[in-house]
């Protein structure tokens, strides 16, 4: 009984805290961040992604792609309803959220629980293109598919690039 | 020569068939009716705003159903500027999907929308075709069988969305082509679609119909200047499987928003109920196609106009 007393106190003081310095007392620091992180887990029809972390690291701020999960205070409104006080997680990776396997019989079923709010979490790859590309677009980054990731032969063939068009004067990917 | 027989056998029935059609439609017709679409139903909701015209999803398309190799490699988006008879790209014999672009005034990058078949609860293309070739499945696909198909073409006259291409290769072996969900490869194995799982953007996001319509409910509310108020294929043409989230009014980005709430068919579906036996009423068939022909005729010219008129 005393112990759980104890526990809530804690607690309690530490959201308060939280709420005092949601960017600074359990937020993970950008010095402690690795310099380049390789994108492989889902890598078929491209190439993995070197991503340079360092880099983006001056570029971003850290909420801007882990969300709440480094402990900073989210911008957009809908996750401050219940994340404003988050603390840091116990991994930041995105796979540790963003499914890999996104649309599998497992993920679909996970989705149709009633009380989950988070019905519309992007899988791993939506989740990398869709912030990714978004920034870019706005900050005018690259945004052309072989600007972060070349093709791989599979990717080639499925995209039947040999094909010659019988008009001339087509244009080709501009970032080939 | 199987097909021949087909329509012969299917000639002679006409004749023999009309006192039968009678007394076998009373049930079915009741069935028709009542069928809102199967609970289970799985879907696809299409996000224009996050589709940025990439066409990994026609390659996928292509590749997964074996169609043949297409002009243009799909890197290549010069197709985005084609034109045929002043349409944009439509899907045909040899694509069950295609991706075009949008030029909207008041956004300042293009949108891009893919089409396919829509896979309606209540499709117009089974419920016009008189030998059965349509299936719905359980799981919300729209199937064709090439082996009982006459080649008739009235389904691709009664779907609203413009969807079923005539292979014109073979003449004796009339074949309807159209996306099928990947039902044979994937659906019914309860796998998405090639072309959902090649889709950088999650542009596509695949679930059960009811979950997908939560979930669109939920990013319009929750993002309320993203998108207009509304989930084309909620409700046209009865609901659709694969429904669709735009930025901007959705007649701006080429949909036929004229398309009425209710199943297209329905006010035929009484006598379509009694399909095999339609032959007994012929002309009122006839007339209807011809109705719902100058109709689409009419939405077609419309079309046109609004195409020019963006240039
Ligand atoms: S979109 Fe057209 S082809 Fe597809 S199910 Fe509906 S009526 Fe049939
Ligand atoms: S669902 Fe299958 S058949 Fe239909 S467009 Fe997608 S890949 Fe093609
Ligand atoms: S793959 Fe996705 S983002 Fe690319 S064109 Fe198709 S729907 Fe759009």
């Amino acid at each position: 009984m005393r112990s759980t007393l104890m526990a809530t106190l804690s607690i309690m003081i530490m959201m308060a805290i939280g709420a005092l310095y949601p960017n600074q007392s359990f937020a993970l620091d950008a010095e402690d961040a690795p310099e380049v992180v390789e994108l492989d887990a889902l890598s078929d029809l491209y190439e993995p992604v070197t991503f340079d972390h360092a880099m983006h690291v001056d570029a971003a701020e850290c909420v801007e792609c882990h969300h709440h999960t480094t402990g900073q205070q989210p911008v957009d409104p809908n996750c401050l309803r219940c994340h404003a006080t988050s603390e840091e997680t116990d991994s930041i990776s995105c796979g540790e959220c963003h499914s890999a396997e996104r649309f599998s019989p497992q993920d679909l079923k996970e989705r149709s629980n009633p009380d989950l709010y988070h019905i519309d979490k992007p899988g791993l790859k939506g989740a990398y293109h869709l912030n990714c590309v978004g920034c870019h677009e706005e900050v005018d980054g690259p945004t052309g598919c072989q600007d972060c990731h070349a093709m791989t032969e599979k990717g080639k063939k499925q995209f039947q690039v040999s094909i010659v068009p019988p008009k001339a004067g087509s244009k080709k990917d501009a970032h080939e | 020569m199987k097909k021949l027989l087909n329509r012969r056998t299917f000639l002679k029935g006409s004749l023999a068939g009309s006192a039968a059609a009678v007394s076998v439609g009373r049930s079915q017709k009741a069935m028709a009716k009542d069928f809102e679409g199967y609970p289970e139903s799985m879907g696809v909701l299409v996000d224009l705003s996050r589709c940025v015209g990439c066409r990994s999803c026609e390659a996928a398309c292509n590749e997964e159903q074996n169609l043949p190799a297409p002009e243009k490699p799909f890197n290549d988006f010069s197709v985005f500027d084609e034109m045929h008879h002043g349409q944009k790209r439509r899907t045909d014999e040899t694509r069950y999907t295609v991706v075009n672009r949008y030029d909207v005034p008041e956004i300042d990058h293009p949108l891009f929308r893919k089409i396919q078949c829509n896979h309606c609860q209540e499709p117009a293309c089974l419920t016009s075709c008189f030998v059965n070739a349509y299936t719905k499945t359980p799981e919300g696909a729209v199937i064709y069988d090439a082996s009982v198909c006459v080649g008739c073409r009235t389904c691709m006259v009664a779907c609203p969305f413009y969807i079923p291409a005539f292979r014109y290769s073979s003449a004796f072996n009339p074949r309807i082509m159209k996306c099928i969900f990947c039902y044979d490869t994937r659906l019914k194995n309860g796998q998405p679609p090639a072309c959902v799982e090649a889709c950088p953007q999650e542009a596509l996001t695949f679930g059960h119909r009811k979950e997908l319509i939560r979930i669109g409910h939920q990013r319009i509310r929750e993002n309320k200047d993203q998108y207009v108020d509304h989930i084309y294929g909620e409700h046209e043409a009865g609901g659709t499987a694969w429904m669709y989230l735009s930025p901007v009014d959705f007649e701006k980005v080429g949909f036929d928003t004229s398309v009425p709430k209710e199943p297209i068919l329905n006010f035929v579906k009484d006598f379509l109920a009694i399909v095999p036996m339609v032959l007994t009423i012929w002309p009122a068939l006839f007339a209807g196609i011809h109705l719902l022909a100058t109709r689409k005729d009419g939405i077609k010219k419309q079309q046109q106009t609004e195409g020019e008129t963006e240039k």
